[in-house]
């Protein structure tokens, strides 16, 4: 019996006398599994850079914002309609008798501003907050200083900007303590947040916060002086979470005189958002594979189409081979082992693809593309396997073939 | 004198092919014993049923009807993959248009029928240059046949057809793509492979060819016919 070694040796001999045709043969493959990595790939990512967003948001995090469902409902950042959620809701919640396992609560209301220093413009968010801000959001300042709950009350025009909106407005020189000029109303620079690097599209260095009476007194834009965008909320640790969930939600259908059918509000916690995320970018990364594996599937066609038209041309060598003694199975052995370095050889340059690409596009798009050791080998399984499937119907047109006929053609 | 040992025995073989109603009946009836370290030639025009009887000699086919025996097995009603077995071992091809891969190598051409056998590459290798050292082409081993002319590239598979040291040398028109001087040479090489015991079997149609050979039959319309007596083998020479 044929060693595999001699069936490998030949296998390689026969593509390597086609080499145009493999080449091509294998291209199908190639983008094939490429493609598939890099979706996959993206999908895991983005779903990473999503999750990971989410969770420096802070931890053990609660997100009370106004309900998009009610008519008075506002719009998170819009500040021009009056939101459902008020300072007092905030104050209620602070109240450890109402909500024993909330640890902080930190009211916010944003607005676009336009910033001016004494050396530059820039545009960003402007936070209106309380000092708690930094605990919910597990923020730290840098330089200088948070500012205080004495500032707060006496709506102090201080700001803390965050590192990336420092080094824009001032490239050359220190931000702390020099004067800044948010949408005409001016402030004085108190501290710099700690950088907290970019995740995806959203830059958490890129902010300023000022106490949210300065910010309601004279940069909101609502009618409303007492209404807020959205509540944070920090529970006292991971295991009271979903109790410090339902005291939130109660007291405010209580307070807001409100059914949980016909709630102006949504309560959502960290996880719950990272689940939402996940599955959104898990349909998404599912119907992108889904549309890369079928350009796989057209790659093992490729092959098993190469491979017949290869059978039809060698009639005569394998005549020959079979007169000579090479029996139905090795016959057949032969061709599949030729399909199957089709497939994997294909695999093997589409995953170079796949990793290149991952690499190039990483930077590009922002978000990591993810390549798995696991999810590669499975790859090059899948490539082979293409390519055994493939091969199986020639090879067993290839096998049958009588010796007579095969030597008889010219 | 007791026990003679055929190398090949055919009893009564017949061949039918049905090519949709048609029944054609290629073989009608051949009964031909072959002894060990023969020379036979089996001549007949197109149509005769040489081919057809060529391919059942050389275990391509098997017989409709009837029994056949090489080297003391009997082969006529053995499977695909038996008969490849057999072929491998028992029988050494030279065909008309030489048959070689063209992508191979001389060596790597007679060296094929053991791969199919499994012999390890070392003595593979030493025997196929063995056998191409025996048809005098020691010094052509790496050439691949493009490279070679007719008359060497049959002499290479001649070599490819000796390599497996098998019961029977069957050529199928080894001449009919040669020129007279390349057909001397091949015929003269066979003689010299006959007289150290080879048997050897060739089907022509070539009147010249079939003379060379120490015994002659005549094939026509499916039947041998074998012109008594055999006297003629040494006269020829």
């Amino acid at each position: 019996m044929m060693g595999w070694t001699e069936t490998v040796r030949t296998a390689v001999a026969a593509l390597n006398a086609r080499r145009m045709r493999s080449a091509l043969t294998m291209l199908g493959i190639l983008i094939g599994i490429a493609a598939v990595m890099l979706t996959v790939g993206l999908g895991q990512g983005a779903s990473a850079s999503i999750t990971n967003q989410i969770n420096s948001l802070g931890s053990n995090l609660i997100i009370v914002s106004p309900s998009m469902s009610t008519s008075s409902g506002g719009f998170r950042g819009g500040g021009s309609v009056v939101s459902t959620l008020t300072t007092q809701d905030a104050a209620m919640l602070a109240d450890r008798d109402v909500a024993p396992d909330i640890a902080a609560v930190a009211p916010v209301s944003q607005v676009s501003g336009s910033l001016q220093s004494s050396e530059t413009t820039w545009t960003s968010t402007v936070v209106g907050t309380v000092p708690e801000w930094t605990t919910v959001r597990a923020r730290t300042v840098d330089n200088g200083r948070f500012f205080s709950q004495s500032e707060v009350d006496a709506a102090a025009r201080v700001a803390v900007l965050g590192s990336t909106t420092a080094s824009e407005l001032f490239p050359t020189g220190q931000a702390v303590g020099q004067t800044i000029s948010i949408n005409g109303q001016s402030f004085v620079v108190i501290g710099v947040l700690t950088s907290e690097g970019s995740s995806g599209s959203t830059n958490n260095d890129d902010t300023v916060l000022v106490p949210l009476t300065t910010f309601a007194s004279r940069l909101s834009t609502s009618s409303s002086a007492n209404s807020v965008s959205s509540i944070y909320l920090s529970g006292t640790d991971a295991d009271s979470l979903s109790a410090a969930y339902q005291q939130v939600k109660t007291a405010l259908l209580a307070s807001h005189q409100v059914t949980p059918d016909n709630a102006d509000f949504t309560v959502s916690t960290q996880a719950a958002l990272v689940e939402t995320a996940t599955s959104i970018t898990g349909i998404l990364t599912a119907l992108l594979g889904g549309i890369a594996a079928i350009s796989l599937l057209v790659g093992g066609i490729g092959v098993m189409n190469i491979m017949l038209v290869s059978v039809s041309e060698r009639v005569r060598e394998i005549g020959l081979r079979k007169a000579l003694g090479a029996t139905p199975g090795v016959i057949r052995r032969q061709f599949l082992v030729e399909a199957g370095i089709l497939g994997v050889l294909g695999g093997l340059v589409g995953v170079a693809l796949g990793v290149a690409g991952a690499a190039i596009l990483s930077p590009v798009i922002g978000i990591t593309v993810a390549v798995s050791v696991p999810a590669t080998l499975l790859a090059l399984a899948v490539s082979l396997g293409i390519g055994l499937v493939a091969g199986v119907y020639p090879a067993s047109r290839a096998a049958k073939l009588a010796p007579i006929d095969a030597l008889r053609s010219e | 004198m007791s026990v003679v040992i055929h190398q090949l025995k055919m009893t009564g073989v017949r061949k039918t092919y049905s090519t949709g109603v048609v029944k054609v009946e290629a073989l009608r009836g051949i009964d031909l014993e072959v002894d060990q370290g023969e020379y036979l030639a089996i001549m007949g025009p197109s149509g005769s049923g040489k081919s057809t009887l060529m391919h059942i000699i050389g275990c391509l086919d098997v017989p409709t009807e009837g029994t056949y025996e090489l080297d003391g097995t009997d082969v006529s009603r053995m499977s695909e993959k038996e008969l490849a077995e057999i072929r491998n071992r028992k029988i050494g091809f030279v065909f008309q248009q030489f048959n070689l891969l063209a992508s191979l190598s001389a060596l790597r051409n007679v060296e094929l029928p053991l791969v199919y056998a499994g012999v390890p590459a070392h003595d593979r290798r030493e025997r196929a240059e063995a056998a191409l050292e025996k048809v005098g082409l020691a010094k052509r081993m790496q050439h691949r046949p493009g490279e070679l002319s007719g008359g060497q590239q049959q002499r290479v598979s001649v070599a490819r057809a000796l390599v497996t040291d098998p019961a029977v040398l069957l050529a199928d028109e080894p001449t009919g793509a040669l020129d007279s001087h390349s057909t001397g040479e091949i015929l003269e090489l066979f003689e010299d492979l006959n007289d150290t015991g080879r048997t050897i079997v060739v089907i022509t149609h070539e009147p010249d060819v079939g003379a060379r050979a120490r015994r002659l039959v005549h094939i026509h319309d499916g039947l041998l016919r074998e012109p008594v007596p055999v006297a003629a083998s040494g006269a020829t020479r």
